[in-house]
């Protein structure tokens, strides 16, 4: 787990919320400081949930929510929590906010609910989540945490969204359940491959080597 | 008996935690660089799994389910308490590797030491609460999630021990910049599930 964001210092009282150094922590998690393709967070979900982009979003949208609202909660008691229990707390934290959208799923989005099946109670386990409560939260006021949450739940959005672009284009023929090829005229008889966890691995290894053949970014 | 078999082998190959449903990817990706330290992850994976996973089921079918609860008091067999699933199941992973990490430390220091580091990681591995959410979800009986829990434990250390092998021969590979790292390990993943899928189909 790798946590390249350095420390933001402590920010003075009157800095307001979308100063430059904010702005940052949410542009950066988007491309160069990505949690799935750089950081190596909350890849499980990522690849199980990019069938189709109907559930993808429900789940990025979810995984905002929740990492959102559990680092504003870390940020606040960063204080008073003491070290050693610290992990039992994050996730019970986690776990209060994951068990609220899981419910409001369940009675709004019932279906899509069930085709998330286990994987909205994985988002305890996200590591996405946990990993920026220890590396960003603990140490940052509300304000940093709110963008630092903000930033990640989007950069984990955005590579959702591109793997369950290609794999519900390519797999099925289909965008957000509707058929384009279909609608266009032709007939496409849907690549089973793409819809396998083979398909998968492949699409994501492929956006990180094209994404890291823009920025440079190289590794070992 | 013959069921008890079924299940074990469908959860080691078919079903497998890594290939077919991508749990535990994290700690995958991140500790397979070595086939030794792998191999001491995957056997704390299986102790863990092995445990939680019966754990869980008594949880669930003794306190949690509706109706459960009859055995306290009759008033209470109308209590629905399954909306604390996820808090009570991640609770007693925590609290599981915690007295598991003891143990260990207390009757086998040889152990303790090579698997020591790794105890924490597994508290967050999506494979422990993703087999304890699918047990619940496939409605087992408790012989069976305790060879589900082991099966999928088997199937997670063979899943980890096979791709550090690979990844220890990629480092004479002349691989792409870019590709190097994280981007080649995902294809490698993926053409393995391509591997594992030949098992699909395959029953006792």
């Amino acid at each position: 787990m790798s946590t390249e964001v350095a420390e933001v210092k402590e920010v003075k009282k009157s800095e307001p919320l979308f100063s430059k150094k904010n702005r940052k922590l949410v542009t950066n998690p988007l491309d160069i400081d990505n949690p799935i393709t750089v950081q190596v967070l909350g890849i499980c979900s990522a690849l199980a949930v990019t069938t189709q982009m109907k559930p993808a979003f429900t789940m990025a949208v979810s995984l905002v929510v929740v990492l959102i609202a559990s680092s504003m909660v870390i940020s606040a008691l960063r204080n008073t929590i003491p070290s050693r229990i610290r992990i039992v707390v994050q996730l019970a934290v986690i776990a209060t906010f994951v068990i609220l959208v899981d419910q409001v799923l369940k009675a709004y989005v019932y279906d899509i609910s069930k085709q998330l099946s286990v994987f909205v109670g994985l988002i305890i386990t996200n590591c996405i989540v946990m990993g920026r409560l220890e590396a960003f939260s603990m140490g940052n006021k509300v304000g940093p945490s709110f963008m630092d949450g903000l930033g990640n739940g989007l950069g984990y959005g955005i590579i959702l969204m591109i793997v369950a672009f290609f794999r519900e284009l390519l797999g099925s023929g289909a965008l957000f359940g509707f058929k384009i090829f279909e609608a266009a005229g032709f007939h496409y008889p849907g690549n089973g491959l793409m819809l396998l966890p083979a398909g998968a691995c492949i699409v994501v290894g492929v956006i990180i080597w094209v994404q890291r053949s823009l920025n440079g970014y190289r590794e070992g | 008996m013959e069921n008890l078999i079924s299940i074990g082998v469908r959860s080691i190959f078919i079903d497998n935690m890594i290939f077919a449903y991508f749990l535990g990817m994290c700690s995958y990706l991140a500790v397979s660089k070595k086939v030794k330290t792998a191999f001491g992850l995957g056997v704390a994976v299986i102790f863990v799994l092995g445990f939680t996973v019966p754990i869980n089921w008594l949880i669930q079918n003794h306190i949690l389910n509706q109706g459960s609860l009859a055995w306290i008091s009759p008033e209470l067999a109308t209590v629905d308490l399954t909306f604390l699933q996820f808090i009570v199941f991640i609770a007693v992973i925590a609290s599981m590797v915690q007295l598991t990490e003891m143990a260990i430390e207390k009757f086998s220091p040889a152990l303790y030491g090579s698997l020591g580091i790794f105890l924490p990681l597994i508290a967050v591995n999506c494979a422990i609460l993703g087999g304890a959410l699918f047990m619940v979800g496939r409605s087992y009986t408790l012989p069976e999630a305790t060879v589900f829990g082991l099966g999928s434990g088997i199937g997670w250390m063979l899943a980890i021990v096979a791709l550090a092998g690979i990844r220890e021969k990629m480092k004479y590979s002349n691989v792409p910049g870019p590709l190097r790292g994280l981007g080649i390990t995902f294809i490698l993943v993926g053409l393995m599930s391509l591997g594992f899928l030949s098992f699909m189909g395959f029953s006792l």
